[in-house]
């Protein structure tokens, strides 16, 4: 059976360009980029045209204000309480109630020591409650953490007035973009953006590496100690090869930015209308004037997320629910609840994420099985009458 | 990914018994939109008073949706007295188990069947609060249901309680609430079984073990066309022969372990060691 594979905010699968750029890292070039020997200083080199690529492709000003990291959850991490630490004296903190967990989590964590902490709320749209965020960045300095785009709904949230805001205020902004980077074009040169975190697996890379941007001149703590690889900022022997594979895919992204933007989105646009018009009861989740142009995320009435998605997945199809039952958790997705999706639909959300590896037979595929599905589990579901 | 058995993902995939029944004897509905998943279970009686059709209609997640067509095949051709003492516990294992986050699944089917009996015998819809008091608000658990998968399941800790029926799940406001049944629970069954337990001679032993099996292994590897022979009891060990579909059935070791020594265990005594002659 052929896999579709339309969960690529969950990850994505390795470009074989990475992989090849990262073969003599694994192979011959396994040095260390500290070592003052040849063999192992010339592998430096390859880290910094890595951070080169990165920085090239969210439009930073200088290399230097990357600093790579073993993930995206590392990167918002060192954003968060590493910013918070190092700020003159305890800011209020500020973020939104649809964040991902590796945001949510070290905001609750600097909560529990005593910081004061807001979370922002959305409309049913999946729209950022600006108005509030412009009284509460006014009431102290802050340090104020806002996705670019969200993960379930693709919603993209205005960083760029966000950042004003704050900075206005005389706060510090840091935007999770794991998301957002090589999806969107982005110039953060140009933008009030202090810090911005990114993840290599949900761009063709593979897991186990990431990346933060930190703005020249702005003051973190690290989060680990002992060496001085990062500047300081980031201690522990460099991934080599991850982090050229990062830039690699870095590279492509940017190629593929335009394609992105057309090709897949049609490829995204095509399957949301299909679905909205042959499956009854589908609602469409999130903001459609303002969204990444790889994901849809659908609820249906009546029927269940899992139920939905291990039909699918019988039938070779990957996508993810926000659905409480496929968590184990009890409580539909956070996002979803946050946007106060309806009763009947908020158990029965699907996200379809794709990339540039998608192509017109999966949305093909899906339009063939997804209704399918549907009618079966709404003749088992009481409340279809 | 949830680790489900082939059972489970047979009768999600293939599920027995979809639909509606034209004028049901009994109609049993449970759970609901907000919750996540909801069950209704309708049964018609032949003249000799057993469950003749069963039929159900379910909201949920793939074991929600099996423990649903699971029960339903669990009791067509059962008088209610006999369907009456189906447990969440025998749904479970006659499915080969459940993930521990989803044992709730389970406990619905069990809801749904006394719901819908309830509905036969007095004419009236069964609702929760009839039973007791709602102590978990955000999934409207009442204290008589929780003391009962508590009993059933025998829950030890919070988290077991809120998988068993999500009781806890939510806010968390009910969770002292919770733990104090749990307590109260423990508390009284230390009270009554402990004497009971070390009073049985070594007949009254057999006998015990022997009603174990009859009543609640038994019916259960019946429906998979196997059997149970008791063999020997000597001192703690009981051994037993598989008969029918389950000798020679490649899961024997787990069912030995999973549901004859663990029923044994939670009956005659924690230190039942089970044997399989063959």
């Amino acid at each position: 059976m052929r896999t579709v594979y339309l969960d690529n905010n969950a990850t994505t699968q390795i470009a074989d360009e990475v992989r090849e750029a990262m073969m003599p890292f694994l192979t011959n070039l396994w040095g260390n980029p500290s070592s003052m020997h040849t063999f192992g200083g010339q592998v430096k080199k390859y880290v910094e045209a890595a951070r080169e690529q990165v920085a090239a492709l969210i439009g930073a000003a200088d290399p230097q204000e990357i600093t790579f990291t073993s993930c995206g959850s590392e990167s918002n991490n060192l954003a968060i309480r590493g910013g918070a630490e190092a700020m003159d004296k305890p800011p209020h903190v500020i973020t939104s109630k649809v964040e991902h967990a590796a945001v949510s989590g070290p905001c609750h964590y600097l909560e529990d020591r005593g910081f004061r902490l807001t979370k922002l709320d959305v409309d049913q749209l999946g729209r950022l409650d600006l108005d509030t965020l412009r009284r509460e960045v006014k009431a102290g300095k802050t340090l104020t953490s806002i996705m670019w785009a969200n993960n379930e709904t693709g919603v993209i949230f205005p960083v760029g007035m966000i950042g004003e805001m704050v900075h206005e205020a005389g706060g510090i902004f840091h935007t999770d973009a794991v998301q957002a980077v090589g999806k969107i074009p982005m110039k953060v040169r140009d933008l009030p953006i202090d810090m911005l975190s990114l993840s290599g697996h949900k761009l063709h890379a593979p897991k186990g590496v990431g990346a933060i941007y930190i703005r020249r001149g702005t003051k973190v703590k690290p989060l680990i100690l002992g060496g001085y690889q990062e500047r300081g900022r980031r201690a522990g022997t460099e991934n080599v090869p991850y982090i050229v594979g990062l830039g690699v895919a870095c590279d492509l992204a940017a190629k593929h930015l335009k394609e992105e933007n057309t090709r897949v989105k049609a490829l995204r646009d095509r399957l949301e209308q299909g679905i909205l018009s042959t499956c009854p009861g589908a609602r469409l989740n999130g903001d459609p004037k303002s969204r990444l142009p790889n994901t849809t995320n659908i609820s249906f009435d009546f029927i269940e997320g899992e139920a939905i998605l291990l039909m699918l997945d019988d039938r070779g199809i990957c996508a993810s629910t926000g659905s409480a039952c496929a968590s184990g958790s009890l409580e539909p997705s956070h996002v979803l609840r946050a946007m106060n999706v309806a009763g009947v639909s908020v158990h029965g959300s699907i996200r379809f994420s794709f990339s540039t590896y998608n192509s017109d037979e999966d949305v093909d595929a899906v339009l063939t099985e997804l209704p399918k599905v549907v009618k079966r589990l709404r003749e088992l579901s009481p409340f279809v009458v | 990914m949830w680790d489900y058995t082939d059972k489970v993902n047979d009768h999600f995939k293939h599920p027995r018994n979809v639909g509606k029944i034209e004028n049901p004897d009994g109609t049993g509905e449970v759970g609901s939109l907000a919750c996540g998943d909801a069950l209704k279970l309708m049964f018609k009686l032949d003249g000799a008073g057993r469950i003749e059709e069963a039929k159900f209609q379910t909201f949920g997640c793939a074991s929600a949706i099996a423990s649903s067509s699971a029960l339903t095949e669990m009791i067509i051709g059962k008088t209610l007295d006999e369907v009456e003492k189906i447990t969440n516990k025998d749904i479970a294992a006659y499915l080969g188990g459940l993930p521990k986050q989803k044992v709730h699944c389970s406990v619905m089917g069990r809801e749904a069947l006394e719901a819908a009996i309830y509905n036969y015998r007095t004419g009236k819809t069964w609702n929760k609060e009839l039973e007791g008091e709602v102590v978990c608000h955000c999934f409207g658990v009442t204290d008589k249901e929780i003391e009962r998968v508590t009993r059933e399941n025998n829950v030890q800790t919070l988290e077991a309680l809120t998988n068993a029926c999500k009781a806890g799940g939510g806010c968390g406001n009910c969770l002292p609430e919770l733990q104090k049944i749990i307590d109260r629970v423990h508390g009284e069954q230390a009270a009554s079984a402990a004497p009971e337990k070390k009073q049985l001679t070594n007949l009254q032993r057999i006998h015990l073990i022997e009603d174990v099996i009859d009543r609640e292994i038994r019916p259960a590897l019946r429906q998979d066309g196997g059997d149970l022979e008791l063999i020997d009891v000597d001192g703690n060990t009981v051994k037993v022969r598989f008969r029918g579909a389950c000798s020679g059935c490649v899961v024997s070791a787990i069912t030995l372990k999973d549901v004859v020594e663990a029923r044994l265990k939670d009956n005659v005594s924690e230190n039942i060691r089970v044997e399989e002659v063959k």
